[in-house]
């Protein structure tokens, strides 16, 4: 089994990191550090996706203006596509939730999850 | 097995570990703006420029950017404590 | 004479409703009037009192922390765990880089044999994602629009609300040196050579890698440097929030009535007039250059965005 798992060290990388981000998320009670968390995980994600579609000696797929007929081993271009999809939908998140912790600080004057939580169910009592 | 892919991914998994363990709130987004540096070099190892270019200008650019923003709006970073952003709450 | 003997009753009675420190004070003061004796004993019962709060607090303390101790063990053990399912799954996995994936199928061999006469654009990647797979592009560009909308309805600070002081605690400039001159020498040369640049990769995303979603970054970090240099009053000039939601509607919407064209003319049979021209030109592919360009609009209007708004508060 390890000789397969050295063998698609690419993807055992991606999943140790996404373990790593998870485990951000459980330990740290500070938000912007579970939003880091989150970053991690989706970046985890990408290069897991990535490392499905790439070919060995396969080049990027932009062809060569001057010599079209000319067909070169090329990497798969579908999981590409998707990831650069999801790199723009990634910062999108990131942004709404530092805009989020924004608001909460404002509000609460604290960056500790459970502090918020106490306080918010305070306020509805 | 390319020898500096598998340099790249342990500098990877090095800097979340290192996420986790930090208290001080301006190292973490620094960390978080080298993790995407290095991910802009994992991409052009993977053969595909189109992330890498996207990756470069929205992960390392904005992002990291509006991280810094957040930090100064929540006064972490402060002009008089200079303390360059203690963590209050761990 | 009564308040005297409801003191000894609470002192020896198992106190279901204990007097609190308080009360004992003041029992304490109107008993020490009565006499010494009955004083001390009240002043002893209000040190047992404190003593035993101050046990709870402790007790309560440390079986917080073992529960905290406990809780970060576990959650170690959980993730420890959930990384090793997923080793597990991933040596199951096609070995990597192979040419005889499962994920090599005949659509990846349609998108690289087919890509070049059917879309005309020589990025084979710039191709898929705005010619065969368009919808989803329009998906990702709506979620951006979402995002800043939404930062919009948390973040704005209205230019009549008359709270002031929250509008000076958004305004943060006047915290920050005013015209630094190194920064503003900096700007003068790099903002139009980061402007020109991001225009060379949107208008060259079909030819090369590149394309919207990067050109529109690079725009967008340009236009943020010329803010931090220069300030608003001199960026308000030429981009204000009517600015943004002109460009950013009407790059989104020429997107969709462009694509529901080609859905049109492709489900129905009929020809469409645009061609796909000669590869290799820049005015070739058909409708992805104009695509590129709405979408680089628009990715550039909302990183400004997401930057002034949280700066500023307003456009």
């Amino acid at each position: 089994m390890l000789q397969k798992l050295a063998d698609n060290y690419v993807a055992a990388a991606a999943v140790i990191l996404f373990g790593i981000g998870f485990t951000t998320l459980l330990l740290n009670k500070n938000l912007i550090k579970k939003i880091i968390g989150f970053s991690f995980m989706d970046s985890a994600m990408f290069l897991f996706l990535a490392a499905q579609g790439y070919i060995e000696g396969g080049k990027a797929p932009i062809l060569d203006p001057d010599d079209l007929t000319a067909r070169t081993t090329f990497i798969n271009p579908v999981p590409a596509g998707l990831v650069l999809t999801g790199i723009v939908v990634s910062v999108s998140v990131t942004a709404l939730m530092l805009a989020l912790t924004i608001r909460l600080y404002r509000r609460y004057h604290s960056l500790d999850i459970d502090e918020i939580c106490r306080l918010a169910g305070k306020e509805e009592s | 097995m390319n020898l500096f892919l598998l340099l790249l991914l342990l500098i990877l998994i090095f800097n979340a570990i290192s996420v986790v363990l930090t208290k001080n709130l301006l190292a973490t987004c620094l960390i978080f703006m080298a993790q995407s540096t290095v991910m802009v070099l994992v991409w052009i190892l993977l053969e595909s420029p189109d992330l890498a270019i996207t990756e470069a200008a929205v992960g390392a650019g904005v992002s990291s950017l509006l991280m810094f923003i957040t930090l100064k709006k929540i006064h972490v970073i402060d002009e008089e404590t200079r303390k360059g952003g203690e963590s209050r709450n761990e | 004479m009564n308040n005297c003997f409801r003191g000894l009753r609470a002192f020896f009675s198992e106190s279901e409703s204990p007097l609190d420190a308080d009360q004992i004070r003041s029992l304490a003061g109107s008993v020490q009037e009565a006499g010494p004796s009955s004083a001390e004993m009240l002043t002893m019962h209000e040190d047992n009192i404190r003593g035993s709060e101050r046990n709870l607090d402790n007790r309560f303390e440390s079986s917080k922390k073992r529960m905290t101790a406990v809780y970060r063990i576990l959650s170690v053990l959980a993730a420890a765990a959930i990384i090793l399912v997923l080793l597990y799954t991933t040596a199951g996995l096609p070995s990597f880089g192979d040419a005889e994936n499962p994920t090599q199928n005949e659509v990846q061999q349609r998108y690289l044999e087919k890509g070049l006469e059917e879309g005309g654009a020589t990025n084979l990647v710039a191709n898929m994602i705005l010619d065969y797979r368009a919808f989803d592009t329009l998906g990702e560009s709506n979620v951006l629009f979402m995002a800043v909308c939404t930062v919009i309805l948390l973040l704005r600070v209205s230019r009549e609300d008359t709270d002031r002081r929250l509008r000076e605690e958004n305004d943060d400039r006047h915290f920050e040196p005013k015209d630094d001159l190194i920064l503003q020498m900096g700007a003068r040369v790099l903002v139009p050579v980061i402007l020109l640049f991001g225009i060379y990769v949107i208008l060259n995303g079909h030819l090369g890698p590149g394309g919207g979603f990067s050109g529109g970054a690079i725009m967008g970090a340009g236009l943020i440097l010329y803010l931090s240099a220069f300030g608003f009053a001199r960026t308000e000039r030429f981009f204000t929030f009517r600015t943004f939601k002109t460009v950013s509607f009407t790059a989104l919407a020429f997107y969709a009535l462009s694509k529901a064209y080609s859905f049109f003319t492709g489900a129905n049979h009929l020809p469409s007039v645009i061609t796909t021209g000669t590869p290799g030109a820049i005015l070739s592919a058909g409708l992805i250059l104009p695509l590129n360009i709405a979408v680089g609009l628009v990715v550039c209007c909302t990183m400004y965005a997401f930057y002034t708004l949280f700066r500023k508060g307003d456009m």
